[in-house]
């Protein structure tokens, strides 16, 4: 078996190759859940009826996609230059406590002006806490893998610091959490009386002005070039360093939105279970979409949706939920090996 | 063994790449103790053919079969246990082991990890003494120099047994004396009734080291000779299918000067040496030929050109202003148009396309981009136009750079450098790895760069290419520049002796 180089690979291709790809993790984890002792045929029934089935089901999926959107475009941006940012929990976690220090009273200002001046903080204080780690990769080498990754554990006990001190809720009855963020500072629910709301607007309006960005802007030329052969990119005149800080904030900024898109959006006020690894599980997503911001969107859904069908097959099936993890862990392998069979030909004989 | 068989045959290979046929129903001996020379223009497909005779590639039709046996596709090991040796064009060796470790690699069984280390370097030392091949087994691979791992991936080779090497453009990055020791170690190989199949563009080299002489033409073996039944201008003719004329030098004034380094060092980098109180004047309307073995300081010399390199002491001058805050974009900003030396590292993203790589040094100006934004249609228009003036074969502006063959990434990246008429040129090694008809294309470009006034260093290795272009000439050495020397001034004896560091009379 040898690998060829192909050209350039095709549209069809494209589309092709996730589709062989989302089968074969179906095929892959039904002989799984076949070694648990379920038919897997009425699992996935169960898994896809829990995700899509309803139009509540619908919703959860899409309101549990949208931080997943954010962290996802938050490291497609950063890897799409090699900037490899595994702190998007981190930088999430930052933009919703900067949601809840502004927003729960200090700042009485009409939602029109006060949840822009929200989102802005939020954005550059994520941008800040990756600008760190981008300046000692610039300036000494120092590995972001190990910074951004430790950022994660600081920032969360620090985080949960503020809660058991400054920004501890007195009416909480001791429970770590914050006051909740007033009126003004909530974004609105798309439909009156359920969970999804307009963050999952602005991540999807997000995603496409990122596919614009890559695409069409000097920047995203530049962030790709950069990602390819840091090297050449720097003979060739561009300012590789100045693009490597400008990716970072760009991608803190992003992830840092999806906490205050969870804080103001769904949840209310911050706890430190307001991401369940929403900034790991955006790697997985970002992976999935081939680090295509339009593709975020879609494998975040895909994602959100297994985990929350999961959760409903499993109450009425009786196979853990833990199912979820490995479809989501099998279809990021066979996506992986997709991406290499898109790019190169595979030659028997 | 009967002796009548042939030691290597190729039987009507072909081979297809989408809608291109990179080789055409090839069929050729070769003859144990034959040394075969492989001609053929940038893109014609040489690299292909060795590739599937190495199993590297699976051919779509033919067969090849060494010493009577049929090798099995695609399956580089059984080339390997056959007796078939290949050294690449871009090397393969692993940068972080030691010579010995690179060698032995991959021929000690998986179940006896531990390497008789003691035996494996005898077994070097005998073999790099039969044959010429001095290398240091304990050395990283590294540390070496680009000779010394060409040493090192034909002793990997002969380790493993060889009796047919495939060797793709050894010679268009050695030294001439480089150059010599490798023919003399193929002329002991051949000696030993091993076959040899070099790749080379260089036509002198064929004349002086094959046997016989294979050309391809646009993936089809366009042409056999003897070599003692032919000469440079035929072949170069079977290779192009046309008489290769150099383009004729034309007098023109000297400009005024636009560049120029005065008392100018640099400090160590990584590779090469630094450059000492290096003083040149580069006049508009002038090609100034730089001559030395390669690692004297070019690398430098070429960086404060290209404008990756700073000063450490004196100035640089560009079109009279003194530079400070060099760097590529300062570089690229003051008109210097820039041909580097390693087209992969350097002058290409290789896994970007041919437009993206095309734009790469101009995409900030008003014709490509304007407030941020890229104009790709104008990115396109302008790519097709290099495409098409440079002759480029190359499938579309949107395939990968990498896919293209060396001369044509070269095209590409003068078409690039020479567009917006630069006011200085650096030439690295600017026809290295390329065909007779590239090369005087090449030639040709710069020739008229020079007559609209432009200011170019040509560093080169090919004494030959200096002496037919250069108006002046300087010999580079352990970091010192001599004075120059106009053209004619100086015999090819005494550019060689001031080039070994003997100042000259
Ligand atoms: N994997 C590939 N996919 C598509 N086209 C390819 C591939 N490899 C090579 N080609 C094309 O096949 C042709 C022959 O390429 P090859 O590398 O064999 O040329 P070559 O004769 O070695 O040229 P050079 O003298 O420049 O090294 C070229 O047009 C090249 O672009
Ligand atoms: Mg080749």
């Amino acid at each position: 078996m040898r690998l060829e180089p192909k050209p350039a690979s095709s549209l069809a291709a494209s589309i092709l190759y996730p589709l062989g790809a989302l089968l074969a993790t179906f095929v892959i984890a039904g002989l799984l859940v076949m070694a648990a002792g379920a038919n897997p045929i009425s699992v996935f029934g169960l898994v896809l009826k829990g995700a899509a089935g309803s139009q509540f089901a619908i919703l959860e999926t899409l309101t549990r996609a949208t931080p997943l959107i954010f962290t996802g475009l938050a490291v497609a941006v950063a890897f799409r230059a090699k900037l490899w940012n595994i702190g998007a929990e981190a930088q999430l976690y930052i933009g919703a406590t900067v949601t809840v220090i502004l927003g729960t009273g200090a700042l009485p200002l009409p939602a029109i002006v006060l949840i822009p001046l929200l989102m802005l903080a939020a954005l550059l204080c994520g941008a800040l806490l990756l600008a760190g780690p981008a300046w000692l990769k610039i300036r000494f080498g120092v590995d972001e893998v190990v910074t951004t990754l430790l950022l994660n554990f600081i920032v969360l006990l620090f985080v949960s610091m503020l809660l058991e001190g400054v920004l501890k809720d007195p009416m909480s009855l001791g429970w770590p959490q914050s006051a909740k963020v007033i009126t003004e500072a909530q974004l609105p629910r798309i439909i009156a009386g359920k969970r999804l709301h307009y963050g999952f607007v602005i991540a999807v309006a997000l995603a496409i002005a990122l596919w614009f960005v890559m695409k069409k802007t000097v920047l995203g030329y530049e962030m790709r070039a950069v990602g390819h052969n840091a090297g050449a990119a720097r003979f060739l005149g561009m300012p590789v360093n100045g693009i490597v800080m400008k990716t970072a904030l760009l991608s803190g900024g992003i992830a840092a939105l999806g906490g205050f898109s969870e804080v103001a959006g769904l949840k209310g006020n911050l706890t430190l279970d307001l991401s369940p690894g929403f900034g790991y599980t955006g790697i997985v997503v970002a992976m999935l979409a081939m680090l295509n911001p339009i593709g975020v969107i879609f494998s975040a859904i895909f994602v959100a949706g297994i985990f929350v069908g999961a959760a409903a097959m499993s109450r009425a099936a009786g196979v853990p939920s833990y199912i979820a993890d490995v479809i989501v862990a099998t279809s990021l392998l066979t996506m992986v090996t997709a991406i290499m069979l898109s790019r190169y030909r595979i030659r028997w004989r | 063994m009967s002796t009548n068989i042939p030691a290597l045959r190729l039987t009507s290979i072909t081979k297809r790449f989408g809608p291109l046929t990179a080789n055409d129903t090839i069929s050729f001996d070769v003859n144990q103790g034959e040394v075969i020379a492989l001609l053929g223009e940038n893109g014609a497909g040489k690299t292909t053919l060795m590739n599937i005779l190495f199993g590297h590639y699976v051919a779509d039709e033919g067969s090849v079969e060494v010493f009577g046996q049929t090798l099995p596709p695609g399956d580089p090991k059984a080339a390997l246990a056959a007796g078939v040796g290949m050294v690449h064009q871009h090397f393969t060796l692993a940068d972080n082991m030691t010579v010995l470790d690179n060698i032995a690699l991959g021929t000690q069984s998986l179940f006896r990890p531990r390497l008789d280390r003691a035996a494996a370097k005898a077994k070097i030392a005998g073999l790099a003494q039969d044959f010429g091949l001095s290398v240091k087994p304990d050395a990283l691979v590294a540390d070496l120099s680009v000779g010394e791992r060409q040493r090192v991936e034909i002793l990997k080779a002969l380790y493993r047994d060889a009796r047919v090497l495939i060797l793709d453009e050894p010679t268009a990055v050695l030294t001439p004396t480089e150059t010599d020791a490798l023919f003399k170690t193929l002329k002991l190989l051949v000696a030993k009734g091993l076959s040899i199949i070099f790749i080379s563009h260089k036509l002198h080299e064929v004349m002086a080291a094959s046997d016989r002489v294979l050309v391809l033409r646009a993936g089809k073996l366009s042409g056999e000779r003897r070599t003692v039944d032919t000469n440079r201008r035929e072949l170069a003719e079977l290779m192009v299918g046309r008489e290769i004329t150099p383009p004729a030098v034309p007098a023109v004034p000297r400009g005024r000067v636009l560049f120029e380094l005065s008392g100018v060092s640099t400090v160590r980098q990584a590779h090469g040496t630094p450059l000492k109180q290096a003083n040149l004047i580069l006049h508009g309307g002038q090609i100034t030929g730089v001559a030395g073995v390669s690692g004297n300081g070019q690398a430098a010399l070429a960086g404060l050109v290209a404008g990756t390199e700073t000063p450490s002491a004196g100035t640089v001058t560009v079109n009279g202003n003194a530079i400070s805050g060099w760097s590529p974009r300062a570089a690229l900003a003051a008109g210097i148009a820039r041909v580097p030396e390693d087209r992969h590292s350097q002058g290409a993203v290789a896994d970007m396309s041919v437009m993206e790589n095309v734009i790469a040094e101009h995409y900030r100006d008003a014709r490509f981009s304007r407030s941020g934004l890229l104009d790709w249609a104008a990115a396109r228009k302008f790519t097709q136009s290099i495409i098409e003036d440079y002759n480029v074969k190359c499938p579309s502006p949107d395939a990968r750079i990498r896919l293209l063959s060396g001369g044509n990434m070269q095209k590409l990246i003068l078409g690039r450098a020479l567009d917006p008429d630069p006011s200085v040129i650096l030439a690295n090694q600017p026809s290295r790895g390329l065909d007779v008809g590239a090369v005087a294309y090449v030639h040709q470009k710069l020739l008229e760069a020079r007559s609209r006034g432009a200011a170019i260093l040509l560093i080169s290795e090919d004494l030959e290419e200096l002496l037919a272009l250069s108006d002046r000439i300087v010999v580079i050495s352990e970091g010192h520049l001599s004075r120059p020397s106009a053209r004619g001034e100086l015999t090819v004896r005494q550019i060689g002796e001031m080039m070994a560091g003997h100042e000259a009379a």
